[in-house]
């Protein structure tokens, strides 16, 4: 094996924090490598030194054995290295031809880099398989469209060494599978990968060769091959990890929360959400599942208050909510409708508050945290630490700022504050989004004891391994609309994630 | 720490301006420091420019908090003295002082909200720019002000816009009387009892913002109004209300300078407090503590810059507000230029 990249010894730290503490690894040149890990075990932090974005405190990057000082993503550029974003970097505005030139236009005058672009992309697409429309809208694309924009953007920039991070975090089962193919391809050409992932199952469908990272060193490095997701599991986590949940059949009650023909028109006329009809019931989980983007949003902003439906209407455990007349959130929590984000940051919590005054959000009007005109911090502080116990959120620090917890912990925070007041009704976006597989193990016990408790639980994630694990139903959103019904015993990844593309049931 | 900095390098900006006009920098600072602190009298003055400034920081503060640039503190003040001056003189004739002062007081917070409600409510419901419509009812506020003194309610017979005087009922107590009425001597001054109400104000902003529901959710909306929303707060109430209350402490500078002070109603009282307010309130990190610090520093600067201005002839008023626009500058744009600096010094020193 000849390697295109050693990384010798790599050390890292932010201020206390060791986020990488001696990496040493090969990328074999022309191979998929994967590097998978757990939320913070330092595989961003790695990458981001390989791509020049920080400096290393210790260690040595060396390319084709020569040891290079990366100072900059301009030096790594200058090494034939690109990096694909998890969030894009495109300008929506622009044409896939405008993107591709960004930053590398070629003169004073656009007119030259653009011929030459436009021939060079000719080429990339025949020789990679990678066909997008020079002249389309980044806006009009597709998201799987786009993130071909992105990596064509980084091979118009002469890598031979793409590494992609979370790439399939935006796309459905079949884009994802069109990406491999894809990275395949370019495998073929002898471009060298390196997958940052941390799902199991495209390590074992993508990849040639596995690293495995926890808590800022390289705990394992497999072929792939030779391994297998329970043992990549464990050693992500460092312990044995039930992939499985044990799941008792539900006991329905009756129906605590029904939307009836919900639709809803944006001011441009267009139509998030179309005629959606759902009921929810006791003692069962209900999964939206969809790619991000498809109306789950805009649906739990209206079941919980916070946007108002253009028309159909909501019962709420028998009371009747019309459009004209809608609800606001505060009265959805009263009538016992908890609502836990899709993005806790923006949403859910203040950043910038205490941890027990986020512990409080939405609440802080009830007793025992009001107290006549006052907030009664003693009691605040109390129930923030008794939520922390329940949930064990990390560090059991109620005065600590929520923005220092690390993601899974405000989750679990988030999770403890809405199901500590044994709602009705539970609305969860993205339960599991950034948070590391020992969490998630636990929210997703926490969720089915909540439904065990005879709560009525919607749980939305795009991740549909998660969906099928906890839902006794799951729902497909495509387009604004319910596509269909499937009961958990029947679905699987195929039908699910046609369905996720828009096929009819 | 960095704050001391930022203002320790402002003055030292400032003894270059001074050294170049020809004045030595340690004998200006000297007469600075003397004319802010020097006898009874000057502190007495510059309490009672802190008072104002205290009134208007917090003004800011509290819009602050709720994610609202009230640049309209200003004329928030001068509608809020209207409010307090037409109360005495509809008043004053039938009503003792413990009567009267409070219903003064309640008067000029009512106008100063009531000024401030306007731009809030076209702010949230009609989506103006809170930023835009209280620069514009600054001069709304100077040019009614104008008006009503020239026009309407100019004493009668006088040649200058002012109104008559109060009576002994509209007249809030000063310091050295109350001082003296306890047998401690000092020096008249313009201190009045304003600066009581300017600490019950901090204590009171204090304990709202932190320790009750509203004020929890006013923070909220200025941290993560999408968080706030998500709670169920009432956005466009709670602007109102952060508004209402910011102008409310606007007005009291009202107070201070006519009830306590002018004695009747005059023109142009606010003379900037409210503008200062911005850079009170910015030093002051927003607190209702720091705010009484920045406020002491700038009512130490405009009490010491005015005898600064009275003995060296070379340095006029408006070097004292170039001192308080560097102190501005160091304080608020240039807040983290010496950290660098400073952290490295502390590394030194840790080795």
């Amino acid at each position: 094996m000849t390697a295109a990249i050693e990384l010798q010894e790599i050390r890292k730290s932010f201020g206390n924090v060791h986020a990488v503490r001696g990496v040493s690894l090969d990328i074999e040149k022309g191979a998929i490598t994967g590097i998978v890990g757990e939320n913070g075990a330092g595989k961003s932090t790695l990458m981001s030194i390989l791509y020049g974005l920080y400096r290393a405190d210790a260690g040595e990057i060396v390319i084709d054995g020569q040891p290079i000082d990366m100072a900059s993503p301009h030096d790594a550029i200058a090494q034939g290295i690109g990096m694909v974003h998890q969030h894009f970097m495109l300008v929506d505005t622009f044409t896939v031809l405008e993107n591709l030139i960004l930053g590398v236009e070629g003169g004073p005058l656009l007119a030259g880099g653009l011929a030459a672009a436009r021939a060079e992309l000719v080429r990339l697409a025949r020789e990679y398989g990678l066909a997008v429309n020079p002249d389309a809208k980044v806006a009009d694309l597709s998201v799987g469209e786009q993130q071909r924009v992105e990596i064509l953007k980084v091979l118009y920039r002469g890598a031979r060494i793409l590494i992609l991070d979370e790439p399939s975090a935006v796309l459905t089962p079949q884009e994802t599978d069109q990406l491999f193919r894809i990275l395949a391809a370019l495998k073929e050409r002898g471009v060298t990968i390196v997958l940052i992932t941390h799902k199991l199952r495209e390590i074992m469908a993508a990849t040639d060769h596995v690293y495995v990272m926890r808590q800022g060193q390289v705990v394992a490095d497999r072929r792939t091959a030779e391994t297998n997701p329970e043992e990549l599991a464990e050693l992500m986590v460092g312990r044995k990890v039930r992939l499985e949940l044990d799941k008792t059949a539900p006991h329905i009650g009756e129906v605590l929360l029904e939307a009836q023909h919900l639709s809803l028109v944006d001011g441009r006329g267009v139509r998030l959400l179309d005629d959606i009809n759902l009921s929810l019931r006791a003692g069962e989980i209900v999964g939206i599942a969809g790619v991000s983007g498809n109306g789950q949003s805009e649906l739990l902003q209206v079941l919980s208050g916070i946007r108002r439906p253009t028309s159909g209407r909501l019962v709420v455990r028998g009371r009747v909510i019309e459009a004209h007349h809608p609800s606001d959130p505060a009265e959805m929590r009263d009538l016992g409708v908890a609502h836990v984000p899709e993005d806790r940051l923006r949403q859910g919590m203040v950043a910038a508050f205490q941890a027990s005054e986020t512990s409080i959000l939405g609440y802080q009007d009830e007793p025992p945290f009001r107290r006549g005109y006052l907030l009664d911090g003693p009691a605040v502080g109390k129930h923030c630490a008794r939520l922390m116990d329940q949930f064990d959120v990390r560090p059991r620090a109620p005065g600590l700022r929520s923005s220092n917890f690390s993601g899974g912990n405000q989750q679990k925070l988030v999770l403890a504050r809405e199901m500590s007041r044994e709602p009705k009704v539970l609305l969860v976006g993205q339960p599991t989004r950034g948070v590391d597989i020992g969490a998630i193990e636990f929210i997703h016990r926490e969720l089915l004891r909540s439904r065990d408790q005879g709560c009525a639980v919607l749980v939305v994630s795009v991740e549909l391994e998660e969906i099928l694990s906890l839902a006794d139903r799951i729902l497909v959103m495509f387009g604004g609309r319910i596509m269909g019904e499937v009961p958990a015993a029947r679905a699987d990844e195929r039908t699910l994630g046609l369905m996720m593309a828009g096929a009819q049931a | 720490m960095l704050p001391l900095i930022n203002i320790a390098l402002a003055f030292v900006t400032v003894g270059i301006i001074v050294r170049i006009i020809g004045v030595d920098p340690l004998h200006a600072l000297r007469l600075l420091v003397v004319g802010a602190i020097g006898s009874s009298e000057s502190i007495g003055y510059t309490l009672y420019y802190t008072t104002n400034f205290i009134f208007t920081g917090l003004a800011v503060a509290v819009a602050f908090h709720g994610g609202l640039f009230n640049i309209g503190g200003e004329g928030q003040a001068y509608i809020g003295g209207l409010g307090c001056g037409l109360a005495i003189l509809a008043l004053d004739h039938f009503l003792p002082a413990w009567a009267m002062i409070p219903i003064a007081i309640a008067a000029a917070a009512l106008f100063g909200a009531a000024w401030a409600a306007v731009p809030a409510w076209l702010q949230a419901w009609r989506g103006s720019h809170i930023v835009i419509t209280t620069i514009m009812f600054n001069f709304v506020a100077a040019a009614l002000m104008v008006y009503l003194m020239v026009n309407v309610l100019i004493a009668p017979g006088s040649m200058t816009p002012q109104s008559r005087t109060f009576t002994a009922s509209g007249k809030l107590p000063q310091v050295q009387e109350v001082l003296a009425a306890v047998g401690i001597q000092v020096a008249p001054s313009a201190l009045n009892l304003s600066i009581v109400l300017a600490i019950l104000c901090c204590v009171g902003v204090w304990v709202f913002l932190w320790h009750t529901p509203w004020g929890y959710a006013l923070r909220t909306m200025g941290h993560n109004p999408e968080a706030a929303i998500y709670a169920g707060t009432n956005l466009k109430h709670m602007t109102m209300l952060a508004m209402c209350l910011s102008g409310a402490l606007a007005g009291f500078v009202g107070v201070n300078e006519l009830m306590g002070v002018h004695q009747r109603i005059v023109l142009d009282f606010p003379a900037g407090y409210g503008f200062a307010g911005i850079a009170v309130a910015l030093m002051g990190r927003s607190h209702p503590l720091g705010i009484v610090l920045a406020a002491l520093l700038f009512g130490a600067l405009q009490q010491g810059g005015a005898e600064l201005a009275f003995e060296i002839p070379t340095i006029t008023r408006e070097m004292v507000v170039v001192i308080q626009g560097l102190i501005i500058l160091f304080s608020g744009a240039l807040v983290h230029l010496p950290r660098p600096l400073l952290q490295s010094l502390l590394a030194l020193a840790g080795r």
